[in-house]
């Protein structure tokens, strides 16, 4: 007696939903990954365990490997209020149309001095001399009075919140100093430093007081 | 549709005709989601990886000197950041005629242990880590030894940045020409 055949499945699998959810997860993320904004100064920050993430919503103070310091306004910052305000106490009598083209910049790496005439040509961040820092004459000092000014009335610490320092790893100490100087100069005795995450080392004190809680 | 009909007659193939074979439209699409998911994997791990963090700098205030605190001797260990990752280091105050032997020096590797050994050593209440930055250290080693501070859970208010004296910072230079430093 023969066994009844059975009938031969086909082993192909019709892929096309798989197919289908692969892509849509894809494009799901590139779509919700934000863009980094353009790296023109290549900061290489330290590390550290903080496990704080940084906001969009900042002011950073950029400190490159040469000593050089930047200031970058992210999002939703008083980045117009703060540059009307810097115009108006420096007196750099800067024209509506001039004040609407420095706006627009990204980085703000020039003298006070130099800002009108530094307007008129297309300057590479890479090349901007930065904002001067050194004791005789610091201009971050004015930076930050017309920072604090706009802000003035807010939260204070969502001021704290918002500024950060992030400095090259190979820096040198004193450009650093100058800008807690700044910071002090204007009663801002808290800040936050960009670092690299990294974990906590296993067996270190901290990590064994994480554990038992 | 757009054939031309060569056949002759009333649409009887000839013998030699034959009927073409219908192919199926099924495509292979596994080479495709092995591409989708390999750009996913991807995505995945390259926008989770670099995740930039804040750490929180407390800076005293100057002009308030109500604010200073008295540091024992006893608990005091005061850090020297200096050129080349070096650290510098002593405990207490600076004796001139025992300088040689508390001015001591160390690098990022030891630190943690020395740090974990003082503190185990002294009362909490007495313990105070003074640091101190030299002119041609780098950002990256006053901000790792604050990192240092908080791996080995030295609570706030017991660890402070001071500017160097120029003794100290004589000392430093000193030792760092006779141990051939740049």
């Amino acid at each position: 007696m023969s066994r009844p055949k059975l009938p031969r499945k086909s082993t192909t699998v019709d892929m096309t939903a798989m197919c289908d959810v692969a892509f849509l997860l894809l494009t799901f993320f590139i779509l919700a990954t934000k863009q980094k904004p353009p790296e023109v100064l290549t900061i290489t920050p330290p590390n550290s365990v903080s496990a704080v993430a940084v906001p969009d919503k900042s002011i950073i103070i950029t400190l490159t490997k040469d000593g050089r310091t930047f200031l970058m306004f992210g999002e939703d910052t008083k980045k117009d209020e703060t540059l009307e305000n810097l115009n108006l106490t420096q007196g750099l009598n800067l024209s509506p149309s001039e004040l609407t083209k420095w706006k627009k910049q990204l980085f703000y790496g020039l003298p006070l001095n130099q800002v009108k005439s530094g307007l008129s040509m297309e300057l590479n961040p890479a090349k901007m001399p930065g904002i001067p820092t050194d004791t005789a004459k610091n201009e971050l000092t004015d930076w930050l009075r017309s920072i604090t000014n706009v802000y003035a009335g807010g939260d204070q610490r969502k001021l704290e919140e918002t500024l950060l320092v992030k400095g090259d790893n190979d820096a040198l100490y004193p450009g650093f100093k100058q800008i807690k100087q700044a910071f002090k100069k204007n009663q801002l005795y808290k800040f936050r430093i960009v670092t690299n995450g990294e974990p906590v080392p296993v067996g270190s004190e901290l990590y064994n007081s994480a554990k038992k809680n | 549709m757009a054939e031309i009909d060569t056949s002759s007659g009333g649409g009887k193939k000839g013998p030699g005709v034959k009927k073409s074979k219908k192919l199926s439209t099924r495509v292979d699409l596994t080479p495709m989601v092995d591409l989708g998911f390999l750009l996913l994997t991807f995505f995945v791990f390259t926008t989770t990886m670099s995740q930039s963090t804040a750490m929180n700098m407390n800076e005293p205030k100057d002009d308030d000197t109500s604010q200073q605190i008295k540091v024992k001797n006893s608990g005091a260990m005061t850090l020297l950041l200096g050129k080349g990752n070096q650290i510098y280091y002593y405990y207490g105050q600076l004796d001139p005629n025992t300088l040689s032997e508390q001015f001591k020096s160390t690098n990022f590797k030891n630190i943690r242990k020395l740090i974990l050994e003082k503190k185990k050593a002294t009362p909490i209440d007495d313990l105070m880590y003074i640091i101190k930055s030299d002119k041609d250290s780098k950002f990256g080693n006053a901000i790792n030894i604050l990192d240092e501070m908080s791996i080995n859970a030295i609570p706030p208010g017991h660890y402070a940045e001071v500017d160097i004296t120029e003794t100290e910072a004589k000392l430093i230079k000193d030792t760092e020409e006779s141990n051939g430093i740049k």
